[in-house]
């Protein structure tokens, strides 16, 4: 308190020439660094503003060099939607996203609850294999997987070889959640158990509550992951265009509409914008999420 | 001394407790165990299986020794090349993605005004799907009639034919990921907030230029988190499977469809990584025990890199305590 009080005194006295030439350094540092970040701002904004722009052009227009609409062509969107096939496309992606992020969540608590609050032998172990399966390529299994989904089980041009794995937990979700957990203290556990729940009811009445957070990261996390996949359904879904997702779709309609810049904008404005909307409603969970995995190891 | 007396002491009870405990554990772990199991122990025993043998997918499989591993090292005309470009990725994007997370990451916790404007701004690219983002660059790099040789050539500068020449496919990729920095920029960001205060005032007062300070104060502070960075982007580099692929096949004007054959690698195969590989042999080719061989290849330079990350002593995730 006395502290807070006793520095106005010296703030007081007339600007010196010292003090004038700091305060005017201090003034053109910010006009440097707010410069530099209306220039960086441009490069992360100008494609999302050329791409909206083109999606909005009339054909022939969108082969020109014309960066700004003439007219602005509103029905290329339903154009689009139009397009034989895109509403299965979204019709597929949510169910992949949906179904797998519910199936996802379920699987990987328990396992991330084990992971960062019962102490086991091999636990250590479990949580590298963990890890390893994070940074494993899906590549390195997809010829086994392949056959014994297609030519074992039958269920190829299907969305079930890419959802069904997604019950068994999933390596990123289960990681960041078992780094979110180990933010919760010990003592909720402790005290659960001696008010004499079991594990299980420690687990959904006393840490769920706390990890809400944690579990909205992995659930948006395995949301986009499905939403953005794009291996998967090449590998299982190809030869079914009825059961293709909109990160596959959308490459094979710029392949239908090859000259149609205008179209095939448009369509990627359709698969950009919910990822973006989402965004807007919890941007929190993803900053956290994307904090949890790097910074607090 | 104390530890002795309790053993001796142990309650009966005990040792069904502890198995009732193991048993809860095992409960606990079992989705993940069973997956493992079905989705990683036994593809990856059947992965290695397959590089022995000659499979197309329709006739039994047959004993090939090691004329997969021959083929794949000294006929397989892309291999090289495909090693090749996931180096020059290795090397070249991680470190300037790196750098460039680096310096926003520093610019956005300087910046005073707009703070949350400008923060989303440079997050959001990070969220465009793969697909949807390789589709707008192809657009908007697009040599005919893309806006960025557009304005290019209005200033004068002579335009690169981006994802349509060899030598600029893969500085084209990189553009890409540069914009999609933002994940970095944001555990960047929460690593500099970190780093105490007190250390930049007894830097400050000790006469240390801007330089200084950042090499002698931030850098120590921050090196953990770069070497994450530098890390999980190595692993990412290695596994960069759908921009390239997705470029490859539009600038070329492939029309695509179920089962239709492309030119890896479009153009001259210099978009063409290590993942690819596994794709154009086993279900272009239908060559699946090569195709094992290239996941081996794969699966052996991905676990390398992640040893780095989780080494006992200074590795970067700790399974802690």
């Amino acid at each position: 308190m006395t502290q807070v009080l006793d520095r106005p005194v010296e703030l007081k006295v007339p600007a010196s020439p010292a003090a004038r030439t700091a305060r005017r350094k201090a003034f053109l540092e910010w006009v440097a660094v707010h410069s530099l970040g209306v220039a960086a701002a441009l490069f992360f904004a100008l494609p999302f503003v050329f791409v909206f722009l083109t999606s909005l052009m009339s054909d022939s227009q969108a082969l020109s060099r014309d960066l700004i609409p003439h007219t602005w062509e509103w029905a290329n969107y339903r154009k689009v939607f139009d397009t034989p096939g895109f509403l299965t496309w979204w019709k597929n992606t949510l169910i992949y996203a949906g179904l797998g992020t519910l199936l996802t969540v379920v699987s990987s608590v328990p396992v991330a609850y084990a992971l960062a609050k019962f102490r086991f032998r091999g636990r250590n172990l479990t949580l590298m294999l963990v890890i390893s399966m994070m940074m494993l390529p899906p590549q390195v299994v997809v010829i086994p997987m392949y056959l014994f989904w297609a030519k074992q089980l039958d269920l190829s041009g299907t969305l079930w070889p890419m959802i069904i794995p997604l019950a068994f937990g999933d390596a990123f979700s289960i990681f960041l959640l078992r780094q979110f957990l180990m933010t919760i203290p010990n003592e909720y556990v402790d005290a659960a158990k001696v008010d004499g729940c079991g594990d299980l009811r420690t687990l959904l009445r006393v840490i769920l509550p706390m990890a809400k957070p944690g579990i909205a990261a992995i659930a948006l996390f395995q949301f986009f992951n499905a939403w953005n996949d794009y291996f998967g359904p090449q590998i299982y879904a190809s030869e079914n265009p009825g059961a293709w997702t909109l990160s596959y779709g959308l490459e094979s309609f710029k392949g239908a509409h090859h000259t149609d810049w205008n179209l095939t904008m448009a369509a990627t404005v359709l698969v950009l914008a919910p990822v973006l909307l989402v965004f807007f409603f919890a941007q929190k969970a993803f900053v956290e999420g994307v904090t949890l995995t790097g910074v607090k190891g | 001394m104390a530890i002795h007396t309790l053993r001796a002491k142990r309650p009966p009870g005990l040792a069904a407790k502890q198995r009732r405990q193991a048993l809860r554990t095992l409960a606990f772990l079992s989705p993940w165990l069973i997956g493992f199991a079905v989705f990683f122990a036994y593809p990856m025993i059947s992965t290695v299986y397959f590089s022995f043998m000659h499979y197309d997918g329709f006739k039994p499989p047959t004993w090939a020794g090691t004329k997969n591993w021959t083929y794949v090292f000294e006929h397989y005309p892309f291999f090289w090349p495909a090693l090749r470009n996931t180096l020059w990725l290795v090397l070249i994007m991680v470190t300037l993605r790196v750098l460039f997370g680096l310096g926003i990451g520093m610019l956005i916790t300087k910046i005073k005004t707009g703070t949350g404007i400008f923060r989303t701004l440079f997050y959001l690219p990070y969220l465009a799907p793969p697909v949807a983002a390789t589709m707008a660059f192809a657009f908007l790099l697009n040599p005919g009639t893309g806006p960025v040789n557009s304005m290019l050539e209005k200033i004068g500068i002579p335009a690169p034919g981006w994802f349509n020449d060899p030598n600029w496919s893969k500085p084209a990729l990189t553009l890409m990921f540069l914009w999609g920095v933002g994940d970095l920029m944001v555990i960047f960001m929460a690593a500099l907030l970190d780093v105490p205060k007190e250390q930049y005032e007894a830097a400050e007062l000790d006469g240390a230029s801007a330089w200084q300070r950042f090499r002698f104060v931030t850098l120590p502070n921050i090196s953990p988190i770069i070497m994450f960075a530098v890390v999980t982007g190595v692993i990412a580099a290695m596994q960069c499977y759908t921009q390239p692929l997705v470029a490859g096949k539009v600038a070329s004007g492939v029309i695509q469809g179920a089962g239709t054959m492309f030119e890896p690698g479009y153009p001259e195969h210099s978009t063409l990584t290590l993942p690819q590989l596994v794709y154009n042999l086993g279900f272009q080719r239908f060559d699946y025990g090569s195709a094992c061989v290239v996941a081996l290849v794969l699966f052996a330079l991905s676990m390398a890199f992640t040893a780095l990350l989780m080494r006992r002593r200074g590795g970067l995730i700790q399974a802690g305590d």
